[in-house]
């Protein structure tokens, strides 16, 4: 038994068939193919799945697919223009050092977008509260929180502009 | 110093782009075509005899392509003890033994029939402690060792030890000693991206096998045995390495579920993968060492170190990996942090009913360092002494020789003690904590920094090649697993040959195409690479430059013609290039040919891929191609590890790690003000990645210190999943860190770095453990230093007794 299920996927009308019980993350790995989102532990504690949907972050590992009817979903490989460019926030992770491993980095670059969608100056202390349920082993996040504080700042620049 | 254009200089890594963008390729986002998912069927109890596997149902559900177990597959043993297999036929000796396997068409039907499997066991007594396995009499993990002699306890057959100077001339010489226990805990590497591979046989009986692994060549070495095990004499694996997702000392061994994979494809024919979820990383992964060690330390009236007498027993759980080594490893600081001549250190590495162990970064030097650096605080304190002035009076020199025979060249550990003291106000600071229950600490690290020689070959090879625009093609067969060891070498590259960071690209790790490299651990990765890489270079433009002698000319004439013809306002270059034309003359820098002297004019230069069509395609005899190896194998000795004596590393990096606490001594919480980091790095190569190695260690160092354990329960792990196993997350990492690197510019690294991969992580416990005590006045000897922990000692130490 399979269900249609159709969505907005990095703005674009996509329609999908699924089983009913199929988790978000498993319709954007394994059925739309976009292997960017990770999974680190299919629980919710790692953050390696996020994704936007409604513009909000939230892990892709605990989401029924279902429940994406209908919504906006928004993923890394959503972030990047069409040519391939980086965005502000990702060029600013390539800049800083954000990445190592780069296994946590979508879900990492996710969590940013949807912070930095609602605020441009955030401390330091409001970034590690935004990426609590993201966990990274390589990098001690001190150059995660630096490259998400240089984009804040990139965008609110080129916004006053 | 810095002729070079660069080396220092802050860069983005290259591999950077990809991984902010979801492009980067993992094991785990690889499929290929007609492939199968393994799932492996694990063992019920952590000791009991195997009566009978029925795997029945298992094959009668849909989607099951194969079922194997050790009854109709052949042996194939593993360890370089040869004590694990992979199957188990007789015995399960640990929770997580591999008693079946099934390959299906998707993960869930595969897990589900690994779980229809029934194994009916005759439950064994088992030990679950060094102390238990060491009783006499106590069960035996392995009946026999690999050739089957009986064995006669469960103490692994190897010996790490040192004994130098006179243990008794040196307490007697002590004005004081002290004496404690300390233990370190089981943990998880915890890479973010889990367990997995794929294997697949061409129809010759060759075997591919995409593995997240950190020794492709040892890889490819024990999978060729395997090969033979299956009848497959000749025939060949090739070793390819995708992004790892974190590494960390997981792909330091070839594993179980590796050799089920490349059994059940060769089964079935078809190709095999098999990933663990994050369950299954926690309870079927080998983790860190849990460890007890006891040292004595004394010093004479004036604080010089006497002697340091250390014995540590290592839980090695049921079988041995190369993580059982440790010790090999912790002989560097026992014997040679700070300057001790009366030294003895035995290590005893024992078999247990627990999961079997494996290498984390660090590798036995943080178990040690543990023990080491708090008691010294604790010997200074008995001495009256500043610990800082301690470690200063003992503190490490260049050009000594250690009493293991470590051979320092340079040393910047004085330096590292100074900026952490002066950055953290320490004698302003230090020693007023009690009543504000705020406190300072500090702690070292000795580090092998220039490989560390545990094989026959300690070595690392290189290839570069052109291609016809000017890009350096570099197959190198060590593994970038996020360190930013690839940034490093193209850095290398772009210097020593001379072209733009841009032009270097770095192939991936492959054992087809790459050449030999031991493995990417005791944080060798950049410094091997980027030595061979230097060497290479330096072949490759003088045999450009060779060509160049014959070609430069033409291409200088061609351009001239061209510029006489174009430019009403040409003038002849008032220069003789053509007499300049000379191989000793040349230069390359940025992609572009010159000769020295010459004006900075456009036509007397040529760009290198120019050059390199003009040789490829010139009239008689082209079709030249442009690549050179290296091999670099350090100066280094394969120690006597009886003895505990050889010089195991080219180079030796030193650190100190200072921090500020505070411990609320309600709720025994303690919280981390400040940190400082001073590093004696040898050289900067790239500071974004070295940089980012040192937090990102230091991460994993308050993880170790203050938070991760694997809880067991008669072997059973208790905590398999990131709900229970605390990994400091960034709410965890909210103090300000401050880092210092110290260059000593070493002779025999490459531009003079030294490896940085692991030092970071190694002193931050003990820096910690000696804060909590200048702030509250209780030691704690166990990691991780729990709330509760601290709380209970606080109690000890308000009735007025003793710890333990
Ligand atoms: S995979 Fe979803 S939170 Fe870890
Ligand atoms: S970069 Fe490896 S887990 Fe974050």
């Amino acid at each position: 038994m399979k269900t249609l299920l159709r969505f907005q996927l990095n703005g674009r009308e996509v329609a999908f068939e699924a089983p009913p019980h199929a988790r978000l993350l498993d319709v954007l790995r394994d059925i739309a193919g976009l292997t960017g989102t990770k999974e680190g532990c299919g629980e919710g504690e790692c953050g390696a799945c996020t994704v936007l949907v409604d513009g909000r972050a939230l892990n892709s590992c605990l989401f029924p697919a279902l429940e994406a009817d209908g919504r906006s979903v928004v993923t890394v490989e959503g972030l990047a223009s069409r040519e391939g460019g980086l965005s502000e926030l990702q060029q600013a992770f390539v800049d800083e050092g954000g990445a190592q491993c780069g296994f946590c980095t979508p879900g990492m670059v996710m969590s940013a977008a949807a912070l930095l969608a609602e605020n441009h100056s955030p401390s330091d202390d409001e970034i590690r509260e935004a990426l609590v349920g993201n966990l990274c082993r390589c990098t001690g996040y001190t150059q995660i929180i630096a490259s998400i504080r240089a984009a804040g700042e990139r965008i609110g620049k080129a916004a006053t502009q | 110093m810095s002729e070079e254009h660069f080396i220092g200089v802050e860069t983005a890594r290259p591999d950077a782009p990809d991984k902010v963008s979801g492009r980067t390729q993992y094991v785990h986002d690889i499929a290929v075509p007609g492939m199968l998912w393994g799932a492996i069927r694990f063992s019920d109890h952590a000791h009991a005899r195997i009566k009978h596997v029925d795997t029945s149902a298992a094959e009668r559900l849909p989607g099951v392509k194969a079922v194997i177990t050790a009854y109709n597959t052949p042996e194939v043993r593993i360890g370089f003890l040869r004590d694990n297999f992979a199957l188990k036929r007789d015995k399960v000796r640990q929770y997580r033994d591999e008693i079946a396997a099934v390959a299906a068409s998707d993960p869930d039907t595969a897990r589900e029939a690994a779980s229809l499997i029934r194994v009916e066991y005759e439950p064994l007594p088992g030990v679950f402690s060094p102390e238990e396995a060491l009783v006499e009499g106590a069960v035996l993990v392995h009946e026999t060792d690999a050739r089957g002699r009986p064995r006669a306890d469960n103490v692994v057959p190897v010996r790490f030890a040192h004994h130098s100077g006179d243990i008794e001339a040196g307490k007697r010489a002590s004005k004081f000693i002290v004496e404690g226990e300390y233990t370190v805990p089981l943990i998880q590497q915890s890479c973010l991206g889990t367990a997995g591979c794929i294997a697949s046989f061409d129809a010759r009986g060759n075997l591919t096998l995409i593995a997240k692994t950190q020794i492709p060549f040892l890889v490819q070495r024990d999978f060729n045995k395997a090969l033979e095990a299956l009848g497959l004499e000749g025939r060949n694996v090739r070793v390819v390495v995708p992004a790892l997702g974190g590494g960390f000392g997981t792909g330091l061994d070839t594993h179980a579920y590796e050799y089920i994979a490349m059994l059940l494809a060769w089964r079935t024919g078809q190709p095999v993968k098999i990933l663990y979820n994050r369950e299954e990383e926690f309870a079927y992964l080998s983790p860190r060492q849990s460890a007890t060690s006891r040292i004595r330390q004394g010093c004479d009236e004036n604080g010089k170190l006497t002697f340091r007498e250390i014995e540590v027993v290592q839980d090695n759980g049921a079988y041995t990996s190369w993580g059982a080594t440790f010790p090999s490893v912790m002989l560097v600081p026992a014997t040679s942090l700070y300057r001790v001549s009366n030294i003895s250190f035995e290590s005893k590495i024992v078999y247990t009913n627990n999961t079997y162990c494996q290498a984390m970064r660090g590798y036995g030097n943080p178990e040690i360092t543990w023990p080491i650096e708090s008691s010294i605080d604790e010997l200074a304190e008995q001495a009256g002494m500043d610990p800082y002035e301690m470690r200063l009076l003992n503190c490490n020199q260049p050009g000594e020789t250690t009493p293991m025979g470590l051979k320092i060249t340079t040393c910047g550990l004085k330096e590292c003690l100074d900026r952490t003291a002066e950055k953290l106000d320490w004698g302003t600071n230090r020693g007023k904590g009690k009543g504000v229950s705020r406190g300072f600490g500090m702690a070292s690290v000795i580090n092998v920094a220039g490989g560390g020689k545990i094989y026959r070959s300690d070595g690392s090879g290189i290839i570069l090649k052109l291609d016809d625009y000017g890009n350096v093609n570099v197959s190198y067969g060590g593994v970038e697993m996020g360190q930013g060891l690839h940034s490093a070498l193209i850095l290398t590259v772009a210097e020593a040959f001379g072209v733009k960071p841009d032009q270097v690209v770095i192939n991936q790790t492959d054992t087809a195409t790459c050449p030999w490299d031991v493995g990417t651990h005791a944080s060798r990765g950049a410094f091997m690479a980027c030595n061979a890489a230097v060497m290479a270079a330096r072949k490759l433009r003088q045999r450009l430059f060779e060509w160049a002698e014959e070609i430069y000319p033409q291409q200088v004439e061609e351009s001239l013609t061209k510029a006489r013809k174009h430019n009403p306002e040409f003038r002849e270059p008032e220069f003789d290039w053509r007499a300049a034309a000379s191989r000793d003359r040349f230069e390359l820098a940025d992609g572009i040919l010159r000769v020295q002297g010459a004006p900075d004019r456009p036509e007397l230069q040529v760009e290198l891929g120019r050059l390199l069509r003009a040789i490829h395609f010139r009239k008689q005899g082209g079709g030249t191609t442009f690549a050179e190896e290296a091999f670099y194998e350090p100066p280094t000795d394969l120690p006597d590890w009886e003895r505990g004596y050889g010089n195991m590393s080219a180079t030796y990096a030193f650190g100190t790690q200072g921090v500020e606490v505070y411990v609320d001594e309600e709720t025994g919480e303690v919280r981390i003000v400040r940190l400082v980091a001073a590093h004696d790095v040898g050289r900067v190569l790239n500071p974004q990645t070295l940089r980012g190695q040192i937090y990102g260690a230091l991460a994993q160092g308050v993880g170790y210190a203050l938070y991760e354990e694997v809880h067991t329960d008669k072997g059973r792990v208790l905590n398999p999943g990131f709900t229970d196993y605390k990994l400091p997350t960034a709410c965890e990492m909210n103090f300000p860190i401050h880092i210092e690197l110290i260059e000593t510019n070493d002779p025999e690294g490459p531009f003079g770095a030294k490896g940085v991969g692991e030092p970071g992580l190694v002193p931050t416990a003990p820096a910690i453990a000696n804060a909590i005590y200048d702030a509250v006045g209780v030691r704690i000897r166990d990691l991780p230093i729990t709330p509760e922990k601290v709380l209970r000692a606080l109690k000890h130490q308000r009735a007025g007794s003793p710890v333990r």
